[in-house]
């Protein structure tokens, strides 16, 4: 095929032509920035020595830098020189969902040791999470997902482009700082029969207010009478309490009330492996022969979302929970990184009251999770990032994982600074906005 | 008092809920009669927090089945090809279903250059934080300059618009969301056929399309004043879906001078070309000999989606690297257009995995690395074009018909179009052990040098024997 002589004749005329340029793209807006990754954009772009990046929940140690796990490593030495999979083998594939279901249902559970469960791999819990609303639009296209009020902004944007519609449930009270108990009953019972609700089983984002076991077996109880489909996001398993099985709790109240389920699981944040964009989306079913069925629309939604997941991270995931003694070492691992938060929380907390803040930060330590709801104002968090150059969500939403005893004092100060001034003796303790 | 029947409520009813959920389990019992003790809160109390109540007993059981409507999913086809030849004993057996390359020894290939790649990542041990939501920056400048050209003006002018994307196919997504969300009612025309999973992704990002006529089987060729019409007639503004080269399943590309006239029918109709470039490389050996399409588009001034796959061309089918490329008129719709497939892509993965684009980045950004790839992929291509010569000659040889068998050396790609209808090649799996799709497709990445023969034989002999 000559390409080369082609310019010359037929190029004139067509140049001519190409003088009136069709411009197609001209209504296509500039989007606004992601609320999330918009103040990491920024952060990365300031050039303050003391800027303190609190946006993103990504862990860093205690000198703010990135972590790779030891088991991750040990996971990567161990599939290093393994050929290159044309696409994720049935085997490794099976194998992952089976070893996240137990990871997350308990190895011990009746429909785990049943097969009684539909998993695929996903694009990490965003891409859990779009599958999961695909499927709903299309099996339970009338359907509404109910959200907490706050919930993770990424949950509304992705429940709105698979085209479901949403709604909120009650969650948190500023007032008190806690979870809205009553309220979350009310509007369970009240959204219609066989409605679905979106449930962080630990460490709440962005509040880090978790209900208790109590208040668990409850809001089983009153999602059963509903007949609704429960659907928990799982993004920080492990990072609650620093024990996978005891961040599980409500799921395996749920299971053993009798509810077929739905889990998002992300090994982001737990196993580090944030850009390998890995995450499993599984499904408790009445039988196998249901989840044969189910497991096989996933895999269809899948195949005209992305074709299959990428292999590296499905690997790294499948070596780590399948073999004993990585394993083992994650489960240290993780207790390691969510001591560590939580002794930040412990340091924040104390060096806000050393500096003689009047107001209360009893919440620093309560919340739970990577991150702290810290009830700063719009005004207070421009400050923050103006003056101080530390950054946050407009929410106010800290993450906890970005403070290191380097940082800390300077951020305690920060904070104290720009919630000090301006403080009106009137102002009680525990009152909102301060 | 309020408190102490709280505390006696919650202290029986601890235990036992659970269990009576759990005897009803295996049963579809129906909603019982339910008896609970339920203490509102104290609202006057200074703490806004309401106490769970207390349960006595439960007779709440399991409902009828929510999932009782969800059948299963038609069964892949091409998936049931292989799993066919698995299962067949016979050793004469040959696989040409295969979408992926085989070496001659039909064993899988990974190139050389991703090990070396992939060493040095390891030895480098690169962090594992979230990617941007375009994607790494050095993998979507590689690419956009291996797409067009580091000198395109295209380039220079800064007019294009490239997203990290989820190998072609999470490409193709990205850009029918786009075409969903700012061009509403537009359709896509995709040629007949096409690769299957084009209609499946429209399907999803709900973008009606209609077919243009491209395979001919009476020339086993190009319908080229089919196409032409068909693109002619499609309504002003539709996007026309091209195969940059190695047209899939046919093998059929369009000469240089039917581009151009493809080309002029586009700018015509105001439509918008739309490429899958999945085999850049891999159809001619060159990288730039097979951009040539693409960049006959973009000399013309025109506003172009492209979207591209290594998963060819380097082999990297698992790691599902790609990018999704629009290039627009000015530097200005170019940023506007990428914050939109970021807004995009934020609720689908929020952003593309790391893996494969550090792979292509390394490689494209290191001379000699670059170099060796390229000389991978001459060998590559080199191999299918000395299969196609053997298949022909085998066949020219062998068949005394007279039938002209060109079509198998004009065909570029991995795949080739026999011209063999359903009966056919269904008797090239039944007598001859050749697996095969039934649209008379033929993977030549399957096939070495030394079953030429016997697959000639298998040819001859369903083609004219039956019908």
């Amino acid at each position: 095929m000559m390409w080369r002589n082609l310019v010359g004749n037929s190029g004139r005329a067509w140049r001519s032509r190409c003088m009136s340029i069709v411009r197609r793209f001209e209504h296509v807006s500039p989007a606004p920035k992601d609320p999330i990754t918009g103040v990491t954009e920024a952060f990365l772009a300031d050039p303050s020595p003391n800027k303190i990046n609190l946006g993103v929940g990504a862990y860093r140690d205690d000198e703010g830098r990135p972590v790779v796990l030891q088991c991750v490593r040990d996971a990567e030495a161990k599939i290093a020189g393994s050929e290159f999979l044309e696409s994720v083998s049935a085997a490794v594939n099976s194998k992952m969902v089976e070893e996240s279901c137990k990871l997350i249902y308990g190895k011990d559970s009746d429909a785990v040791m049943e097969g009684r469960f539909a998993g695929i791999q996903a694009l990490s819990g965003t891409g859990a999470c779009r599958l999961f609303a695909e499927f709903q639009r299309r099996f339970y296209p009338n359907s509404h997902m109910y959200f907490p009020a706050p919930t993770w902004s990424n949950h509304h944007n992705i429940w709105r482009d698979a085209q479901v519609s949403a709604r909120n449930f009650c969650y948190y009270d500023p007032q008190s700082k806690d979870l809205n108990f009553e309220g979350l009953i009310n509007d369970i019972k009240n959204a219609p029969e066989g409605s679905f609700f979106l449930l962080h089983p630990c460490a709440h984002n962005p509040t880090g207010v978790d209900p208790t076991e109590e208040e668990w077996r409850e809001i089983s109880y009153y999602l059963k009478v509903k007949n609704h489909f429960p659907f928990f996001d799982v993004a920080y398993q492990g990072f609650a309490s620093g024990v996978m099985d005891k961040d599980a709790r409500a799921i395996h109240i749920f299971l053993q009330d009798g509810h077929l389920v739905a889990c998002a699981q992300s090994f982001a944040k737990n196993m580090g492996l944030y850009g390998h964009r890995v995450g499993c989306l599984s499904f408790i079913c009445d039988d196998s022969k249901q989840a044969v069925a189910i497991k096989s629309q996933l895999q269809q939604i899948a195949r005209a979302m992305y074709g299959s997941p990428p292999v590296h991270g499905v690997l790294l995931v499948s070596t780590i929970l399948g073999d004993q003694a990585i394993k083992a070492l994650w489960t240290e691992e993780i207790k390691i990184m969510a001591d560590r938060i939580q002794g930040m929380r412990a340091t924040l907390r104390e060096s806000l009251e050393k500096l003689g803040s009047p107001l209360n930060w009893e919440h620093i330590t309560s919340q739970v999770g990577m991150f702290c709801y810290s009830g700063l104002k719009a005004e207070q968090i421009d400050r923050l990032v103006r003056e101080f150059h530390v950054y946050m969500t407009s929410d106010g939403r800290i993450s906890m994982a970005g403070v290191t005893t380097g940082n800390v004092n300077y951020l305690a100060n920060a904070i104290h600074e720009v919630t000090n001034s301006g403080y009106e003796e009137s102002q009680i303790l525990g009152e909102s906005g301060f | 008092m309020a408190s102490s029947m709280l505390s006696l409520a919650s202290a029986s009813a601890s235990a036992s809920p659970s269990l009576s959920l759990h005897d009803n389990l295996k049963g579809r019992v129906k909603l019982g009669s339910v008896n609970f003790i339920s203490c509102l809160p104290d609202k006057t109390s200074s703490s806004a927090k309401a106490k769970p109540s207390g349960r006595i007993s439960m007779t709440v059981g399991v409902n009828v089945s929510r999932f009782e409507g969800i059948a299963m999913a038609p069964p892949d086809p091409i998936l049931g090809v292989s799993e066919a030849f698995r299962a067949d004993t016979n050793e004469k057996k040959l696989n040409l279903g295969v979408g992926a390359y085989r070496t001659e020894e039909l064993q899988p290939y990974v190139l050389k250059v991703v090990k070396k790649a992939e060493n040095l990542m390891l030895e480098r041990g690169e962090n594992k934080e979230y990617l941007p939501i375009e994607g790494l920056a050095a993998f979507n400048k590689a690419t956009a300059e291996l797409l067009l050209g580091a000198d395109n003006p295209v380039m220079k002018e800064g007019r294009i618009a490239t997203v990290q994307g989820l190998s072609g196919t999470g490409s193709l997504r990205l850009a029918s969301a786009l075409i969903e969300r700012y061009f509403p009612g537009a359709k896509v025309l995709i040629s007949s056929p096409t690769w299957g999973n084009h209609k499946n992704i429209f399907n999803d990002a709900r973008v009606p399309w209609s077919e243009y006529r491209y395979y001919d089987p009476k020339t086993v060729g190009l319908d080229f004043e089919g196409m032409v019409a068909d693109v002619k007639a499609a309504p002003e503004g539709s996007f026309i879906l091209l195969h940059g080269c190695a047209h899939n399943p046919t093998g059929i590309d369009p000469t240089p001078e039917q581009w151009e006239k493809i080309a002029d029918v586009i700018q015509e109709k105001n439509h918008i070309p739309f490429f899958d470039v999945a085999y850049q490389g891999f159809a001619s050996g060159s990288l730039d000999q097979d951009a040539a399409s693409v960049r006959l588009f973009a000399a013309r001034g025109m506003e172009i989606l492209v979207a591209q796959s290594y998963s060819k061309n380097l082999g990297l089918y698992a790691e599902r690297i790609g990018a999704i490329n629009v290039v627009c008129s000015s530097a200005d719709a170019a940023a506007r257009v990428k914050s939109q497939l970021k807004r995009l892509a934020r609720p689908m993965y929020s952003n593309p995995p790391v893996h494969g684009a550090r792979i292509v980045a390394n490689v494209v950004g290191d001379p000699a690395l670059f170099g060796e790839w390229k000389a991978e992929m001459e060998l590559m291509a080199g191999r299918i074009k000395n299969v196609r010569q053997k298949l022909y000659d085998s066949l020219m040889a062998k068949d005394k018909s007279g039938k002209d068998w060109s079509f198998i050396l004009k065909q570029i790609g991995m795949f080739s179009f026999t011209g063999l209808n359903k009966a056919q090649s269904e008797n090239m799996t039944n007598k001859w052990h050749v697996y095969m799709t039934k649209d008379g497709r033929i993977s030549l990445a399957g096939l070495s040098l030394a079953k030429c023969e016997y697959l000639a034989d298998a040819i001859i002999d369903s083609y004219h024997n039956v019908s």
